[in-house]
Order: structure tokens, then sequence, then C-alpha cells
């Protein structure tokens, strides 16, 4: 990786007076570029994660937004061909050193897909699956994780009573839930979600999030969201992505009632850029 | 401002804009007709104003409706959002100033012909001439987006404040000095009221336009330095 110079973002910050540079960092992105073969796909972002807040990213298709948020575990890096410049910190250490492992990082980094893909399996195994990798067979510890977990993801009501049977039986917005549990039940410090209700109808919808609200208080949560009014409802933070670039951040508030850029007004007004 | 990709929700905001701007004149008219059936002794005159002001408080609650269907619609953001909001904001004004135009209405039908002095009549109507070209650049104002008009007349309000202040001290020593005309004095003070709580509501006009456009909330005070030229 290459070495970064501080180079000045110019993008506007949130507002001095939500102190946000102050807050603590989860992840922190400096002068990030990223390349599909010759396509650029994410120019010189620079912004922070801030630690138990929602941030979501917008903008239009293509934007990079769904990139960017692949960035932070290492999810590129399966795809050929990519090619990373600038510099991602996630608690203070460089993502790309050599002396991170990527399952590690994404241990701690999980991730939340928009369509549900719970694994062919009950809904117990589900859930300890990450834990059973990790080497963890006590039944007692696995009981307690599995129940904390899907209590986490507002799910443990619903199943309590046939954990044995196939996940695959459960509706889309229980198995999103479920795979919300599985991503919390190894303890992640951030989740990332990928539309994560966008394939759910709207009373799961607004299961997802109210779980995103309860969640964090626990964890990191970075939503990618073609919905506005989700990410208007969901987060403290709004990114507005739009041809690769970062072109405004803030918080929610700011971003949906006086938004500084044209382009994020155009885009959130539904004009003609 | 650009248009939306939906040109229906361009319409329907066109629409709301025009039939405020429509309720606009018909207040502004109200104002005008009430101050001189006041002066005027005009019975007639106050009659129709009074006539005048449910159709007024139709407008309101129609007009309110068809905002709330747009919020239930189209959940508006950023500068629709703040458009919106200061149309539902400006509504209400404007029918208050209805009702105060009807207030100096009933003052008129009240005034009897034992005479108060001539020059309170000319300081009401000056007074009148005031408010009525705030209410004027206001609703100008509220129509373009128009910031630096806006600014005027938020700074005019003062102005009207101070006269108003001065005709009441002239009532007031009237009514002290003299015993006929009495009850002109007290209907020309109420009526004065009125026009001062006018300006009041036009000021309110005003700030909805910075609002709309620059963002700020310069009520009470607030946000008070703005340039009108920055974007």
């Amino acid at each position: 990786m290459n070495e970064v110079t501080n180079m000045e973002s110019n993008v506007d910050s949130p507002a001095a007076d939500d102190s946000l540079e102050d807050l603590p960092k989860s992840l922190h992105v400096n002068d990030l570029s990223l390349f599909y073969g010759d396509a650029q796909a994410l120019a010189n972002v620079t912004m922070d994660i801030v630690k138990q807040k929602v941030t979501a990213f917008i903008g239009p298709s293509g934007c990079g937004k769904s990139t960017l948020l692949r960035c932070f575990n290492r999810m590129n890096d399966l795809i050929d061909d990519v090619h990373i410049s600038g510099r991602i910190e996630f608690d203070g250490y460089d993502i790309h050193d050599e002396s991170v492992d990527v399952a590690t990082l994404r241990r701690k980094i999980g991730m939340v897909f928009q369509r549900p893909n719970p694994f062919p399996k009950s809904i117990y195994e589900n859930v300890a699956y990450g834990l059973r990798i990790q080497g963890e067979d006590s039944k007692a510890v696995l009981d307690e994780r599995v129940e904390w977990a899907l209590k986490s993801a507002a799910l443990w009501d619903e199943v309590k009573d046939r954990l044995k049977e196939s996940a695959l039986g459960l509706s889309g917005g229980q198995q999103q839930r479920l795979v919300i549990a599985r991503a919390v039940a190894i303890k992640p410090s951030v989740l990332l979600l990928d539309e994560p209700a966008s394939a759910l109808d709207p009373i799961s919808t607004l299961k997802i999030e109210e779980l995103i609200d309860q969640l964090k208080n626990d964890y990191t949560i970075v939503i990618v969201t073609h919905n506005m009014q989700q990410a208007a409802r969901v987060s403290d933070y709004t990114a507005f992505l739009y041809l690769g670039e970062l072109v405004e951040f803030d918080d929610t508030d700011t971003i949906f009632k006086n938004p500084k850029e044209k382009r994020t007004e155009d885009y959130i007004t539904g004009r003609y850029g | 401002m650009s248009r939306h990709i939906s040109e229906q929700y361009d319409l329907e905001l066109a629409q709301i804009k025009e039939l405020l701007m429509e309720m606009g004149g018909m207040v502004e008219q109200q104002v005008n007709h009430s101050c001189t059936a006041l002066v005027n002794h005009d019975d007639a005159l106050a009659e129709q104003v009074r006539d005048v002001e449910s159709r007024l408080n139709q407008f309101e609650v129609e007009l309110d409706d068809h905002c709330v269907s747009i919020i239930a619609r189209r959940q508006p953001a950023a500068g629709d959002l703040r458009n919106v909001v200061s149309m539902m904001k400006a509504i209400t004004d404007l029918e208050r100033i209805g009702d105060e135009a009807d207030r100096i209405a009933k003052m008129a039908q009240r005034m009897t012909d034992d005479e108060p002095p001539t020059d309170l009549y000319a300081d009401f109507r000056s007074i009148h001439e005031n408010v009525g070209r705030m209410l004027h650049r206001a609703l100008d104002a509220f129509a373009r987006q128009d910031v630096e008009n806006a600014l005027r007349v938020i700074e005019a309000d003062e102005e009207i404040d101070q006269a108003y202040n001065s005709l009441v001290r002239k009532c007031v020593r009237e009514m002290r000095d003299k015993t006929e005309g009495i009850e002109n004095s007290v209907n020309m003070m109420w009526a004065a009221r009125a026009l001062e709580r006018i300006g009041d509501h036009s000021k309110n006009i005003a700030e909805y336009v910075i609002y709309q456009v620059k963002g700020l909330d310069v009520r009470h005070g607030g946000d008070t330095e703005i340039d009108p030229s920055e974007d």
C-alpha cells in the first residue's frame, strides 16, 4: 500500500457544533480510490465512521456506495483486477497492512447483504456457525450465545420453539434478522449492511430499522440504502456519493433539511441534475 | 431550482404556490378595504370585508390540505421540505392577517360621527400605507424567493412599531384632554393595533422566505448575518 499524504478533503464535513471531530471513530478513510481494471469506482474518498452511530451511504446506482462499504472488510479482495490506493484505518491500524489477518478483520467487521442468505441448516446452527468455526464446542456456551444473538436480532420470541427447524422455512424478514443474529453472534464491532431491507415488505423493513436503532448501542453500523427515507429514518450521518466521489457528508438532519451541495439537493429531492 | 423528475410534483407545488398567492392578493385587498372603511366611515365596505373573511378561512383549510397531501405522498426533503413548511406557515399568517382586517372592519362599523382630530386619521393612514407596502413586499419576496426584499420587510417592522406607539400616545392624550371623540379614539387604537399585528405577520412571511432560500431560521434574532447574494 502506498504511503498516503495527508490530503485535505474538499468535502463538507459535518458541522462543527456536532463536533464529529471529537467523537470516537471506528473507521478512518483517507484518500481512498478504487479501480475495477481501468474503471474508477471510487475517487479520493476521505471520511470518518463514528463509533456506535449509524452512517448511511446514499447515491444512485453505480455511485460506488456498495464498493466503499465492501472496502471496510476487504470484500473487494475477492474480485479480480481490483486496485486500491489510499488508506483505511480500523481502530487505529491499516486494514491493508501485511500483518492483518483478513478472516479476523471480517470477524470484527461483519456484513449483511441485500438478500438474506441463511445456510441450509437449522436456525440454531446458522447462529452457532461462526462460533463453531472459531472452535467453540461447549453446548452451554453455544446455547447461551445463540439465545443472546437471536434476542439481539429481535427474533428470539418468534423462533425459540423451533430452533432445530430449517432456517429456510422462515419468512424473508425473519431470515434477514437471522442473518443479522449470525453476524452479531461472533460479537463484531462493526456491522456493514448492504441494502438490508430492499427485498423485504414494509413491516419487515420497519422491524429491521427498529433493530438497527437498538444495535447501534453496541455496534458501529454502516448501511447502504437506495431508500432515502430509510437513510433519513435510521442514520445519524449520511454520505452522498456520486460517480465514485463523496459529494457531501454531514449529519443526517442537515443532509435532509439543508444540504450544502446542489448535487445532493437534486438527488434527494428527485430533480434532474 | 431545476425541475423534478416527476412533472406532476412540480405541478402540485406550483398549484399550491399559485393558490397561496391568490389568497395573498385577497388578504391585501381585505387590509386596504378595511382601512379605507375605517377612515371614511364606510359601513358598506366594512360589511364587504366581513363577508369575505369566511372565504379566507376556507382558503386556509383547502391550502393546508394540499400541503399535507404533498407531505404524505411525496415526502419532500431539503429545499422542497423547506418550501412546503414555509407555505404552511405563510398560510397561517395570511389567515391571521385576514382576521386582523376583519377586526379593523369591525372597528370601522363602530366609528361614530363624533370625530377625533384629523391628524389621528392622517397617522392611521400613514401606518396603513407602510403596512400595506410591507405586506405587498413580503408576498412579492415569497413569490420570487427574493431574500433582499425579505430583509427589507424585516427591517421595516421596527418603524411600524414606532409609528403605532406614537399613535397610541396621541390617542391617549386626546382621551385625557377631550371628552368628545373618545369612542373613535378607542376604535382607532384597536384598529392601529391590528395594523401593527399585520406588520408582524408580514415580517413572519419575510422570515419564511429566508428559511426557504437559505435554510436559516432568523426568527427571534437568530442567524442575523445574511448576505442576500451569497448562495
